[in-house]
């Protein structure tokens, strides 16, 4: 017991004397949680829109109003041809062409249909789909108005959609995306640092000094893994505080259900971080080997995409990532406020994902090479 | 039983494309002064990470203080001190921090074996607050063998303790070691420098995995089984070039300023007078001949010429 005293004793030292990890580590998740969600922002609000209006009727004109009125999109060019307009597109000024064809009026009055023209630039594709669906519901909209449409013979029993988006009224991206850096957080205090730590010891040498001691191996990787928990729980309280503090973020549910996953989620994730040290040499191999993973982590786990839109195969794969479930549990537990009770899987798949890293990590991790 | 014992030890790396020991065996005589002497990639690292336990031999077996190294490491760790070639305490720890940090390792305080380190220690005393990477490395050499040092161990391991040391330091290192020799504990040192061999009480020389000689220094020395000879001339390269093309000459290698041979034919004393007369007709100025006394590194060379036919 005095042996671990020392030991972690010695490793704060050597924490709180690395001025850089120690700024990193506390800068880190302030500036991220500042910054990430104002920067990845979803809602499209600027769509620029090139129009080819071959009608220049009062019907084309009507609807040009309507779209320019919903405050989405902004009106880049009114070119006379396609041709034209579409050189907007390919020179990156617009991002949707829409084509009126002559004979819109009189068509939409006299035939009762009349297609249009709509053509996306689909290179930024998230900027597409919802600028099309935007430029679709605002046409939808204008279609119903039509005086044909509104005054005439209606059918009977038309369905009529209203929605209300729960737990997060106003769909705000801030309130999806501040509890996955929350996650983020833990997962780079979790996954770097204790790896790199420990390869540094390898790479410098101090390893082989250590090893000839009769310190046990429980000893020294817990003297290796709480100093960086407890950083990381430190961590994350900080982000709790600069998500209250900048984005009004309190979490609905009980603090001591997060503190249990995220606890639980760190043991994990630094178990993963030793197990990737025991199977480096140098910091070098293990930056690279825990950042290939990391990328596997962020990008399927949750965090900027959805799981359920992803292919099967790939949602086996997140669901093999820890992360995936704590973030599921983050947004649960602080937006909506789900007890333990609702939680209980992803606390068991956490617990498991504990013991195969850390296991795998111990066994792995010989003293006699 | 003698404290460190080497039984038919080889070890190989990559497969057994690198031999690293070959059928090494040799045993270190209680408070013995024990060195291992050969040049770099000799195998001398490999040997001791097998003694201290930090690797597994391929085939034989080791013990140290009479324990197996494979299977009562743990026991030997608490009993031995090891200092590995390279600087191996924490660079960002003080020298105190250090010194405590391996003492509790061990279950120990800096206080309670201080005398055996006191001559070391209050050297380094007054840099008790500087960090570790701070320090010169004649200094870290001294913190690093206080630290091996700091549990009072039975048998110490240092290996090439004395490599990118200055002459002073180097002398004053073996100083050190002498003391630490009168206080009972049996020291293996390794070393790839021939002079610090004579400080040896008796020595092991290896090349290439394998164990060439092991003895007292003196009695490799004499052990050498011919006369040898310094010769020099002013165009020392020149001389040496045209002495490897001649038949009379068994062995010749350049020795600083001297270039020492030794003849296939030693039966004839006036062979050496007539290979003067020769070299001075084909024009070699200032040139000398004598006789010499060999000293470890001609021991050295002749042994590994002897085993590997160069």
């Amino acid at each position: 017991m005095k042996v671990l005293r020392y030991l972690l004793q010695k490793e704060f030292k050597q924490i709180f004397r690395d001025k850089t990890i120690l700024a990193m580590m506390f800068a880190m998740p302030i500036i991220q949680l500042i910054i990430l969600p104002l920067a990845m922002n979803f809602d499209v609000k600027s769509i620029n829109l090139a129009v080819v209006d071959h009608d220049h009727s009062t019907y084309s004109m009507k609807l040009l109003n309507k779209i320019n009125a919903s405050g989405y999109f902004k009106l880049v060019a009114a070119s006379p041809s396609f041709q034209d307009a579409i050189q907007y597109i390919e020179r990156e000024k617009a991002d949707v062409v829409l084509e009126i064809p002559m004979g819109f009026e009189r068509n939409l009055v006299r035939e009762g249909q009349q297609p249009l023209g709509i053509s996306i630039d689909a290179i930024n594709g998230t900027k597409a789909a919802i600028g099309g669906n935007y430029l679709l519901s605002v046409i939808g909209d204008f279609n119903q108005q039509i005086p044909i449409n509104a005054t005439g013979f209606k059918p009977m029993g038309v369905i009529d959609l209203t929605w209300s988006n729960w737990f997060n009224p106003l769909a705000e991206y801030k309130y999806y995306i501040v509890p996955a850096v929350l996650v983020l957080l833990l997962t780079l205090i979790g996954g770097f640092m204790a790896a790199l730590n420990i390869v540094r010891e390898k790479e410098v040498g101090t390893i082989e000094q250590i090893n000839v001691t009769p310190i046990t191996k429980l000893e020294f990787i817990s003297g290796k893994l709480i100093p960086f928990w407890v950083v990381g729980m430190i961590v994350f309280t900080l982000g709790l505080t600069v998500a209250y503090i900048v984005y009004g973020i309190w979490p609905v549910g009980s603090f001591l259900t997060i503190y249990i996953f995220a606890g639980t989620y760190l043991v994990a994730l630094l178990g993963f971080g030793l197990l990737v040290s025991t199977y480096t040499e140098n910091q070098l191999q293990a930056m690279f080997v825990a950042f290939f993973f990391m990328m596997i982590f962020m990008l399927m786990s949750g965090l900027f995409t959805a799981v359920d839109s992803m292919p099967g195969w790939a949602r086996v794969i997140a669901n093999l990532t820890p992360v995936t479930h704590f973030i599921k549990v983050i947004r649960m537990v602080v937006l909506k406020g789900s007890g333990f009770a609702d939680v209980k899987w992803e606390f068991l798949y956490l617990v498991l994902f504990a013991c195969i890293l850390n296991g795998w990590a111990v066994y792995n991790y010989r003293k006699t090479s | 039983m003698n404290p460190v014992v080497l039984d038919h030890i080889t070890k190989t790396y990559e497969n057994g494309k690198v031999l690293a020991a070959s059928d090494v065996s040799f045993e270190v005589a209680s408070g013995e002064l024990f060195g291992l002497i050969g040049p770099d990639g000799a195998g001398k690292t490999s040997l001791f990470r097998i003694l201290t336990t930090l690797l597994l031999p391929d085939k034989g077996n080791a013990s140290v203080l009479g324990l197996d190294c494979n299977k009562d490491f743990e026991e030997i760790r608490r009993r031995i001190g090891y200092m590995p070639g390279r600087f191996s305490l924490y660079q960002d720890l003080t020298v105190k921090e250090n010194l405590d940090f391996f003492a509790t390792l061990f279950g120990s305080t800096l206080e309670e074996n201080y005398s055996l380190i006191k001559d070391i220690y209050e050297q380094i005393k007054p840099f008790n607050n500087r960090r570790a990477g701070k320090l010169s490395g004649g200094m870290k050499q001294k913190l690093a063998l206080c630290c091996a040092l700091i549990h009072k161990p039975e048998v110490l391991f240092l290996d090439e303790p004395t490599t990118g040391v200055d002459v002073v330091s180097r002398k004053e290192f073996w100083d050190m070691l002498k003391t630490l020799k009168q206080q009972g504990i049996t020291i293996v040192v390794s070393t790839p420098y021939m002079d610090e061999a004579m400080l040896c009480e008796r020595i092991a020389l290896i090349q290439t995995g394998k164990i060439l000689t092991i003895d007292t220094p003196g009695k490799i020395i004499a052990a050498f089984p011919v006369p040898l000879y310094a010769v020099k001339a002013k165009d020392t390269y020149r001389l040496l070039t045209e002495l490897r093309k001649r038949s009379e000459i068994a062995s010749c290698f350049a020795f600083g300023d001297y270039v020492h041979i030794t003849l296939k034919d030693n039966s004839n004393e006036s062979q050496t007078d007539q290979l003067k007369q020769e070299l001075i007709q084909a024009g070699h100025e200032q040139f000398e001949i004598k006789r010499i006394e060999p000293t470890i590194e001609d021991s050295f060379i002749q042994l590994m010429s002897q085993t590997y036919g160069r």
